[in-house]
């Protein structure tokens, strides 16, 4: 491995900027005679619009959905394609009526933010209320309120699986939960944001936006305001954080556009946080019925589930409303091995803002939900929650495994990762200690969770989900310059990926050229081949692997000149370390680039006319994705008087096949990990009876800082993935998909003694408290509000 | 979000700030630290059409020891007393709460007298300078008043100000020599406001037995003689039903509250026997 190729902890190119305050969001950029917009929003979460009244004054500085319809605007639509999915609109500006608080009904153009919400805060909205659906499982009910009329229900879309499920009935353990994750908000510390402008010169809306994916925002974007794509640009400078908020394309972006078209002056729309909190961003909100089947060995006979995921309001785009739920019957099973399953998934319209693919999309939730089930199986059976699942865990034998929902796991040993997780704790000395009790009187707990993450996964998936947008080659060009630089050119964007040091890395390591000579261009639709962006763990395996694949084309150009210059043939060269070698004599790829930019003369006739330049594809030789899988395990003390939870000790095993950069995974980790203790304890979006959210500010939506995630105990596996280049797995969302379990295990454990167990997420105090008391009354038949201990 | 247009005006000395606050016919909000008033202000929670910035009055920014007490001006910060800039009457109660409120950054601007003014139930000094037997004085066109920081918090985000009066000082009485004091609060995670409050003050000297519930709903339930409830301050004769009983009758109506109310003020008592 060399200092700077595949697998080198290099510090990260991006920090310089990053760290001494010089990044380029979106909020930083000024453009001259630029104006902000603010938006009239709905204060209610399901009515329908009797009157809108602009006050005179402000008549050409407010538009409504009339001045959009005028102008042919069309509204967003993202249908799935599977069978039963239910169609909707989402309006760019509500016009019959409001389905979310926080729905967009006008925008305000002020020289300033604070006029614009000046101008905004005078227009008067006359709205007739109705019921609101605030409750999934209500809202599935024949008689509940209907959000979209014409369905006739409030179902997305359901769908079922069914895997012999009748022989697990006779199994001798048989238990039976109700399991939820709490609505939440995904909270980059950049919110939204967009400046949009028309560049008359290029004949082109240029939108600058924060975003993960913005070929897919321009395709989509286009589709709204009826522009062809070339009269679209879309430009995504630093993103400070996405999580899946960052490709979605927003009805403000489409509002933006239209402005900057209808206005001719620039304007900006920066998202405030309680527009965040409150009005966008939602994820996670599911709940699950759910029954496991088990031998008294702690053998897996059966799952069987019905599983219902709070859409919101609308679907939207790209990923539609269904991807959620959808997801959760084919991925539930997780790593494990059993024979029988079944699974009912309801994705279920509501008045609440659309629920977003959040990092680890489904399999947070799901991975509680299915661990929480593994632990009831260990306690229920006597056994000790790692032999549980040692019993049901895919084998290495087993590898490449298609498991029961045909998931084609790739390589991998689950079971080692999860020996090798309690390893870092003796566990004995730990069960001692928790039988003893602490001097505070605090209760110890450990908890597990393994989980298995597909990512990178292409064509062949997401063609299935007909969704707007379906994965194909990923696209990278590679282009020396005539010094002897590099430049990379991808589709992706990075919102924290640090893909400017890792695909450097990938270029380096088949070119040898030194990575401070390496740029790598992205952001911009403009300069960069189209792609589906940033999504789904993808990025490291497919413009890892598309860039791979340019720089080892640009080797054969080079070294094809290179052998002309050395006066040999082609074969009898090797390029290594960023020349080009043959047996008597060396060129280095700088000479070969100026010769081929500045000396064409010195060029034979026959030279491959490319040049020192190339656009091409990759997709691995399977496309039905990575499976990167991680096994961690959290040790807590409950203060039982309390209800506190402080984690003790938080352990990862995991294993992303080759990595790229090992210290910018552990990054990626840290980060999962602190969102993913943020679902477990903190992050909770509620809504009171009409559909109002609860939580405003960051005092109200609590999230976890630095004080409350520990430094975890990491330890990398690396099987290689077999399909891919390099062997690298997508690992970038897996850190956040199994804390919430582990930590509620752990719980559990702890609060075993009272017979008490937490099946909500996140685990507040109260709650804690909560299933303590319950557990006392049902143990005792008196409820008492004695302290505890 | 941004604040509405409003005026802003940055007086040197009490009069000059009391002259602006005697405009009846404009909304006019004193501003110290802004730790809470600049969200509120962002929010449009609060649309002033003047805000009078005090942190300018030197007079506020002084304190000053004399005989058996500590007077600190409205606008010594929370950072000011976790530092000891200011000498310490309370055997470290005052720099050891201080130190736990909120972070460093809200610290640094904090004032004790925006927070009594504020008079959030969750904030610490509501509390403990209840617990403490301090006093606020206020100046306004009557004149000066002192009432006890308990008596001052009215209820929940309302203090016992009128119109045109400005909250110019605390007075902490210096403890005896044998006195104990103990705090505890519960919080969701480091730097937030507590939902569970319990201080209390033992000072056999001064004869003082005070208990102190506080991070209700509204103001703090000051227990002034907590002897009954709580013995001679040992532990183990906390009578946790009576506490639970006192919270009930103050109006706490869930058992979950409560039990959290109990153990904090437990866990003061515990801290206080400590010390």
């Amino acid at each position: 491995m060399s200092e700077q190729g595949v697998g080198a902890s290099l510090k990260r190119k991006e920090d310089d900027r990053y760290l001494r305050g010089r990044g380029q969001y979106v909020g930083d950029i000024r453009l001259a005679g630029m104006r902000d917009a603010a938006f009239v929003r709905s204060p209610i979460a399901h009515g329908k619009i009797k009157s809108i009244h602009v006050p005179e004054e402000y008549r050409d500085r407010v538009f409504t959905a009339a001045d959009l319809d005028a102008d042919g605007v069309k509204p967003i639509v993202a249908v799935s394609g599977l069978a039963g999915f239910k169609v909707s609109e989402q309006p760019v500006l509500a016009f019959d009526k409001v389905r979310q608080v926080g729905e967009l009904i006008a925008m305000c153009i002020g020289e300033s933010r604070a006029e614009a919400e000046d101008i905004a805060d005078a227009v008067e909205v006359e709205f007739e209320e109705l019921p609101a659906v605030h409750d999934m499982l209500e809202a599935r009910k024949p008689g509940s309120a209907l959000l979209h009329e014409a369905w006739g229900d409030n179902i997305f879309l359901e769908t079922q699986i069914d895997v012999d499920i009748e022989s697990a009935f006779d199994a001798p353990i048989k238990i039976t939960r109700e399991i939820s994750t709490a609505r939440q908000c995904m909270v980059p510390m950049e919110g939204r944001g967009t400046v949009a402008t028309w560049d008359s010169r290029m004949e082109q809306l240029v939108l600058y936006t924060g975003s993960q994916m913005p070929h897919i925002v321009r395709t989509g974007l286009s589709e709204c305001l009826g522009l062809e794509q070339t009269q679209l640009r879309i430009v995504s400078p630093d993103v400070g954080g996405g999580f899946g908020y960052k490709g979605i394309l927003l009805p403000e972006d489409i509002c933006l556009g239209w402005l900057a078209l209808r206005c001719g002056y620039p304007v900006r729309w920066l998202e405030d946080r309680r527009e965040h909190l409150t009005a966008g961003a939602n994820c996670r909100e599911h709940h699950y019925s759910i029954t496991a089947y088990a031998d008294r060995d702690g053998r897996l006979r059966g799952i069987d589930c019905e599983a219902t995921v709070d859409s919101g309001a609308y679907s939207s785009y790209p990923f539609s409303a269904c991807l959620e739920a959808a997801q959760v019957a084919s991925i539930l099973p997780g790593p494990y091995d059993f024979p029988a399953y079944r699974c009912r998934t309801y994705s279920v319209a509501t008045n609440k803002c659309p629920i977003l693919p959040y990092r680890g999309v489904a399999r947070t939730g799901v991975c509680y939900a299915m661990e929480l089930m593994l632990d009831a199986v260990a306690r229920e059976a006597g056994l000790e929650p790692a032999e549980v699942r040692m019993k049901n865990l895919v084998r290495p034998e087993q590898m490449p495994f298609n498991n029961i929902t045909h998931k084609h796991f790739d390589s991998g040993d689950y079971p080692e990762a999860l020996r090798r997780a309690m390893a870092h704790i003796d566990i004995e000395a730990f069960r001692a200690r928790q039988r003893k009790g602490e001097p505070d009187g605090r209760l110890l707990g450990l908890g597990l969770s393994v989980y298995c993450e597909q990512g990178a996964h292409g064509t062949s998936v997401y063609a299935g989900w007909g969704i707007p947008m379906v994965p194909g080659h990923e696209q990278a060009t590679a282009r020396m310059t005539p010094d002897g630089g590099l430049e990379l050119r991808v589709g992706v964007h990075s919102h924290g990926q640090s893909m400017e040091t890792t695909l450097a890395q990938v270029a380096h390591e088949v070119l040898g050229i030194p990575t401070d000579k390496i740029k790598l261009v992205h952001g911009d639709t403009e300069y960069t081949p189209y792609s589906t962006g940033s999504w789904g763990s993808r990025c490291a395996v497919m413009a890892g692997g598309a860039v791979s694949t340019a720089c080892k084309e640009i080797a054969r150009l080079a070294k094809a000149v290179g052998a002309h210059m050395l006066q040999v043939k082609p074969e009898e060269v090797e390029l290594a370390q960023g020349a080009v070698y043959s047996q008597t004599g060396r060129v280095t790829l700088t000479e070969i680039a100026r010769t081929w930019y500045l000396r064409p003369q010195d060029l034979p006739k026959s030279v491959d006319p490319r040049g020192l330049e190339v656009t091409i594809g990759y997709k691995p030789e399977r496309d039905t994705g990575t499976f990167s899988y991680a096994a961690h395990l959290a040790t807590v003390a409950v203060d039982p008087e309390t209800g506190d939870i402080e984690i003790l000790d938080y352990v990862i095993a995991e294993d992303g096949g080759k990595l790229i950069n090992p210290m910018v995974v552990d990054g990626q980790i840290y980060g999962g990990l602190a969102q993913g203790i943020g679902t477990a304890l903190y992050e909770e979006m509620r809504f009171d009876g009409s559909g109002q959210p609860l939580a405003s500010t960051f005092a109200d939506y609590l999230l976890p800082g630095p004080t409350e995630v520990p430094a975890p105990k990491l330890d990398h596996m690396e099987t290689l993935a077999p399909y891919t280049e390099f062997g690298v797995k997508g690992i970038g969302e897996g850190g956040a998909i199994a804390p919430p379990a582990a930590i509620g295990n752990a719980v559990n454990d702890a609060l075993k003694g009272f017979g008490a167990e937490l099946l909500h997420s996140p685990m507040t105090p109260r709650r804690v408290l909560e299933a303590i008391a319950e557990a006392k009354a049902a143990g005792t038949a008196t409820r008492s509000d004695e302290v505890v201990s | 979000m941004k604040p509405v247009n409003f005026d802003y005006a940055r007086p040197l000395d009490v009069d000059g700030a009391l002259a602006l606050l005697a405009d009846e016919t404009a909304l006019v909000k004193v501003v110290a630290g802004s730790q809470s008033l600049g969200p509120m202000l962002n929010l449009r929670l609060v649309q002033p059409d003047l805000l009078v910035d005090i942190t300018g009055v030197e007079e506020l920014r002084s304190f000053e020891e004399s005989g058996d007490k500590l007077t600190l001006g409205a606008c010594i910060t929370h950072a000011d007393i976790e530092d000891g800039r200011l000498p310490d009457v309370t055997h470290g109660a005052l720099p050891s709460v201080a130190s736990g409120i909120a972070y460093r950054a809200v610290r640094n601007r904090g004032t004790v007298g925006g927070s009594l003014t504020h008079a959030d139930p969750s904030a610490d000094w509501v509390s403990m300078l209840a617990a403490l037997g301090a006093t606020v004085t206020l100046r306004g066109p009557e004149g000066a008043r002192h009432l006890p920081v308990e008596e001052y918090m009215l209820g929940a985000l309302e203090a016992d100000l009128r119109p045109g009066e400005l909250l110019v000082s605390v007075t902490v009485p210096k403890l005896g020599s044998g006195a104990s004091w103990g705090y505890y609060k519960s919080c969701r995670k480091t730097g937030e406001f507590a939902h569970a409050i319990g201080a209390m003050l033992i000072d056999p000297e001064r004869g003082i037995c005070r208990a102190v519930i506080g991070a209700t709903e509204t103001r703090p339930l000051v227990i002034a003689d907590a002897k009954g409830l709580i013995g001679d301050g040992d532990p183990a004769a906390f009578d946790s039903k009576a506490v639970t009983a006192a919270l009930t009758e103050a109006g706490m109506r869930d058992p979950i509250e409560r039990q959290t109310h109990s153990v904090a003020l437990r866990r003061a008592v515990e801290g206080a026997r400590g010390r």
